[in-house]
C-alpha cells in the first residue's frame, strides 16, 4: 500500500511536472517581449532570472510586506525540505546532527509565514475578493504538513527508527508499512497524505510557478530585437 | 460626451482605494459593425456558435503563445500587482485589477483546458464562456491599456497586455470587435495613416508648415515627400502631421534634419508609425500595417529608417519590425534599424552637429512623462535604460530647468496617461478621466513644490489624451509638448551646419 502511493504521488507528481514544463517549452514565443530594462546578452538574463527566484526581486518592488512573508515561507520550506534528507539518507552525512536546530527552527518559521499570507487573504480587500477556495486551501494544506510536523517535533513523536526503515526500503520492497501503534504514528500518517495530496495536485495548479516562471517570456528573452533577428516559428514568409 | 464624468479630486499622494465592485461595469466601447470588420477579414457579426468558436480560438491561441500559456497557468493569485493599475487607482473597480481582469479569462481557461476546472469548478473558480462572461470580457479587455505596469511587479513577469491581446483577439475571431481600433486599422489600409489623411492634404500641410518656418525663422527647412534616394525615411505618427502639440515635434524633427544636412523623406504611402494591429493583438494586422514602411523603404531607396515620437509605434517598430518584415538588410548597417528620432538627434548632438540656445526654453520647468511602451517594451542606444537617459539628455541638453516627478511614477514604474492601448475614443471618456489621475497626481506634485509649467514627452496618444485631460484637472493645454518641440524651440539654425 505504502509502496504503490509512493510510487503513484511521485509519478503523478514527476510525469505531470514534465509534461507541463514541455509544454512550456515546446509552445512558440511568436515575438520579443522582455518588460524592459531588460538585459542585453544571454548572461544577463540568467542574472536576471537568478535574482528573481533567489530574491524575488520584482515582488520586492511591488510589496514589502508581501515579500517578507513570500520569501520566509519559500526559504523555510526549503530549509525544511534539506532537513528531510535525513530521512531518506542512510548512512547519514554527519553535517545532518548540527542541522537538526536549523530544520527545526525553520519549520516554526514556515508555518508563521503561512500564517501571515493566509491572513492577508482575510485582512486585505483586494486579496480577499481575488481568494478563490482553492487558494486558501493550498495555504491550509501547506498549514497541515508544517503543522503535523511541528507536533511530531514537539509533542506526539512517531517511532522514527521504523518510518526512517520504511522510507529506505519503500521503492524495494512492497510489503514497506507504516505502523500506527502511537499517537505519532498517526499524525506521521496524515502528513504523509497531506503531502501525497500536494504533490498529485502540484502539476495541475498555481504551484507550477516553481517551473513556469524560467519560461515566463517577459523574464527569459534577450532585449535584442534589432541586433539579431527573431523569428516566429509559426509565420515563415 | 464630455460632462458624462466627473473628474477625481487629486490628493497629495496616490492613495489606493477601497473596493467599488462594478463601479466600471457600465463602460464598453462602441461595437465594431458589419463595415469595421469585413475589412480585415473578421465575421461581420456574431457568429452563431460563438461560445464554441471563441473557447476553440482560446485553445489556438494557447498553443501559438508560450506567454499566454504560461500566464494562464502560473499565477498564484498574490495581490503583488492588485494596487499597480492606473484603472484601477482611477476606479476601484476591482475587475480592473490586473489579476482580477487576467482571471476573466483564467477562468475560462480552466473550465474548458484543465482537469481541475471540468471537475470541480465551484472549487477553482473555472466559469463557462457564456453571455455574461462575453460582457465581461468586452468591458473590461477594453478598460486595460496595455501599459505593462503590472509584469514590473509581477514575480512571474506576468504580462496582463499580453491577456488583453489575446481577448480581444478571440473576440475579434467570433465577430465582436472594437468600433474605434477596427475603424483605424482599415483606415491604414485604405488611406495609408490613422487619421485619413490624403496624399494631397498631406502634401499641403507639409508646404504651410515649412512657410511657416521659413517665416519663424528665416531658413528653408524642408519637409520633404516621398522623395527617392533620400538618404532617410522618417515614419512619424500622423497625428504629428495635424494635431497640436504634436506638430511641433514634427517642426523640431525638420530642423534637426536640416541643420544636420541629411536628407529625408516622409512617406505618404507609409505615413504612419502607429500600429493599431497590435492594440487589437493581431499578428496579422500587426505585420501587414508595418508591412508598408518596409516597402516604401525600399521603394524609396532610403539608407535608414526614423521613427517619430510614438510610443506603441516604437514597440513595434523596434521590438516586432524585425521579426515581422525583417531583414532590414537592404538598409545601412552602422546604424540601428530602425531608429528613434531621439536617438538620431541624441547621436548628432555626441558628434557636435548640433548647437543649442537653452534660454529659449527659459520659460519652461521641464518634467519628463515616460510613455509605457517606450519604458516597458523597447530600448534606445546600446545600453538597458536608454529609453529613459537619451530623451533626458535631450530636454537637459535643450533647457535650464529639468527635474523629475516622484520615482515610483517614472521610468519603468510610469503610469499611462490613461488613453493607450486603443482607448483614446470620446465613449471611454469616464474610463479616461479616472485612469489619468494618478499621472496627474504626480505632474501636479512637482508643479507645486518645483513650479513645473512643461509635461515633455514622446507619445502621440499621451500627446492627445493629456491635451484633453490636464485643463479638466485645471492645468493649461499647453503644459503638453514633445521632447522635440524643446528641441525646435532652442535649436540654432545655419551655425555649424552638417556633421563635422
Amino acid at each position: 500500500m505504502l509502496t504503490f502511493l509512493a510510487y503513484f504521488t511521485v509519478g503523478v507528481f514527476v510525469a505531470g511536472f514534465l509534461w507541463k514544463i514541455s509544454v512550456y517549452a515546446r509552445t512558440p514565443a511568436p515575438l520579443l517581449i522582455p518588460t524592459t530594462p531588460a538585459p542585453v546578452t544571454r548572461g544577463g538574463v540568467v542574472w536576471r532570472l537568478f535574482r528573481e527566484v533567489a530574491f524575488f526581486e520584482s515582488l520586492f518592488k511591488a510589496d514589502k510586506f508581501l515579500w517578507i512573508a513570500g520569501y520566509l515561507f519559500h526559504a523555510a520550506l526549503a530549509l525544511v525540505l534539506i532537513r528531510h534528507i535525513r530521512y531518506f539518507c542512510d548512512p547519514l552525512p554527519a553535517i545532518f546532527a548540527h542541522y537538526q536546530i536549523v530544520g527545526i527552527l525553520a519549520g516554526i518559521a514556515m508555518v508563521g509565514a503561512l500564517g501571515l499570507l493566509l491572513a492577508r487573504r482575510f485582512l486585505i480587500d483586494r486579496v480577499r475578493h481575488i481568494s478563490s477556495v482553492a487558494d486558501h486551501l493550498f495555504l491550509w494544506l501547506l498549514m497541515g504538513i508544517g503543522g503535523t510536523g511541528l507536533v511530531m517535533d514537539f509533542f506526539l513523536r512517531p517511532d522514527i527508527i521504523a518510518i526512517k526503515r520504511a522510507m529506505t526500503t519503500l521503492w524495494t520492497s512492497p510489503s514497506a508499512s507504516l505502523s500506527m501503534a502511537s499517537p505519532g504514528d498517526v499524525v506521521f500518517i496524515i502528513h504523509i497524505l497531506m503531502v501525497a495530496v500536494l504533490l498529485v495536485v502540484f502539476p495541475f495548479s498555481k504551484l507550477m510557478h516553481l517551473g513556469g516562471i524560467f519560461f515566463s517570456p517577459t523574464r527569459n528573452q534577450v532585449d535584442n530585437p534589432r541586433e539579431k533577428r527573431h523569428i516566429n516559428p509559426w509565420y515563415a514568409d | 460626451m464630455a460632462d458624462a464624468h466627473e473628474v477625481p479630486e487629486i490628493h497629495d499622494d496616490i492613495e489606493t482605494p477601497a473596493l467599488q465592485p462594478g463601479s466600471m461595469g457600465h463602460l464598453a466601447p462602441y461595437p465594431a459593425v458589419e463595415k469595421h470588420m469585413v475589412p480585415l477579414n473578421f465575421p461581420a457579426a456574431r457568429v452563431p456558435d460563438w461560445e464554441k468558436r471563441g473557447v476553440e480560438k482560446l485553445g489556438e491561441m494557447l498553443k501559438k503563445y508560450r506567454s499566454l500559456q504560461v500566464y494562464m497557468d502560473i499565477c498564484v493569485k498574490c495581490g503583488a500587482c492588485a494596487d499597480k493599475c492606473h484603472y484601477f487607482l482611477g476606479t476601484g473597480d476591482p475587475n480592473n485589477m490586473p489579476v482580477k481582469r487576467a482571471e476573466l479569462m483564467r477562468s475560462v481557461y480552466r473550465r474548458y483546458f484543465t482537469p481541475a476546472g471540468r471537475m470541480f469548478p465551484g472549487l477553482v473558480n473555472a466559469k463557462d464562456f457564456d453571455e455574461e462572461m462575453l460582457k465581461q470580457w468586452f468591458t473590461y479587455y477594453h478598460q486595460c491599456s496595455q501599459c505593462r505596469r503590472c509584469s514590473v511587479f509581477c514575480p512571474y513577469g506576468i504580462d496582463t497586455a499580453e491577456i488583453t491581446m489575446a481577448a480581444r483577439e478571440i473576440m475579434d475571431a467570433i465577430g465582436v470587435g472594437h468600433k474605434y481600433t477596427t475603424e483605424i486599422v482599415a483606415k491604414v489600409h485604405d488611406i495609408g495613416n490613422n487619421l485619413g489623411i490624403p496624399k494631397p492634404a498631406l502634401s499641403g500641410t507639409l508646404q504651410f508648415l515649412e512657410d511657416d518656418m521659413l517665416e519663424n525663422t528665416g531658413h528653408e527647412i524642408k519637409l520633404p515627400l516621398d522623395q527617392e534616394g533620400a538618404e532617410v525615411l522618417l515614419v512619424a505618427p500622423s497625428a504629428d502631421f495635424f494635431s497640436e502639440p504634436h506638430i511641433q515635434s514634427l517642426m523640431g524633427y525638420a530642423k534637426v534634419f536640416h541643420q544636420a544636412g541629411i536628407s529625408y523623406t516622409i512617406s505618404s504611402y507609409a505615413s504612419e508609425a502607429a500600429n493599431f494591429g497590435m492594440f487589437i493583438g493581431s499578428y496579422e494586422q500587426k505585420k501587414k500595417i508595418s508591412k508598408r514602411i518596409a516597402e516604401q523603404a525600399r521603394a524609396l531607396k532610403v539608407k535608414r529608417i526614423v521613427v517619430g515620437e510614438c510610443g506603441h509605434a516604437w514597440r513595434v517598430a523596434y521590438s516586432f519590425w524585425n521579426t515581422l518584415n525583417g531583414p532590414f538588410d537592404f538598409l545601412d548597417n552602422r546604424y540601428p534599424v530602425p531608429q528613434h528620432i531621439c536617438e538620431f538627434t541624441h547621436d548628432l548632438i555626441g558628434r557636435g552637429a548640433l548647437t543649442f540656445d537653452k534660454e529659449a526654453n527659459d520659460a519652461y520647468v521641464v518634467t519628463m512623462h515616460d510613455s509605457c511602451n517606450v519604458a516597458r517594451a523597447s530600448r534606445m542606444g546600446p545600453n538597458p535604460g536608454g529609453q529613459f537617459t537619451i530623451p533626458r539628455d535631450l530636454i537637459r541638453a535643450t533647457c535650464n530647468h529639468f527635474v523629475d516627478m516622484d520615482e515610483d511614477t517614472i521610468f519603468e514604474k510610469t503610469l499611462c496617461c490613461g488613453g493607450g492601448g486603443g482607448l483614446l475614443t470620446d465613449e471611454l471618456m469616464d474610463l479616461r478621466v479616472k485612469g489619468t489621475m494618478p499621472r496627474v497626481t504626480a505632474l501636479k506634485k512637482v508643479m507645486a513644490e518645483h513650479k513645473v509649467n512643461f509635461l515633455a514627452l514622446i507619445c502621440a496618444i499621451c500627446k492627445a489624451q493629456f491635451n484633453k485631460m490636464l485643463p479638466m484637472y485645471g492645468i493649461p493645454m499647453d503644459t503638453v509638448g514633445g521632447v522635440h518641440q524643446l528641441v525646435s524651440n532652442a535649436i540654432l539654425l545655419g551655425k555649424n551646419k552638417g556633421i563635422v
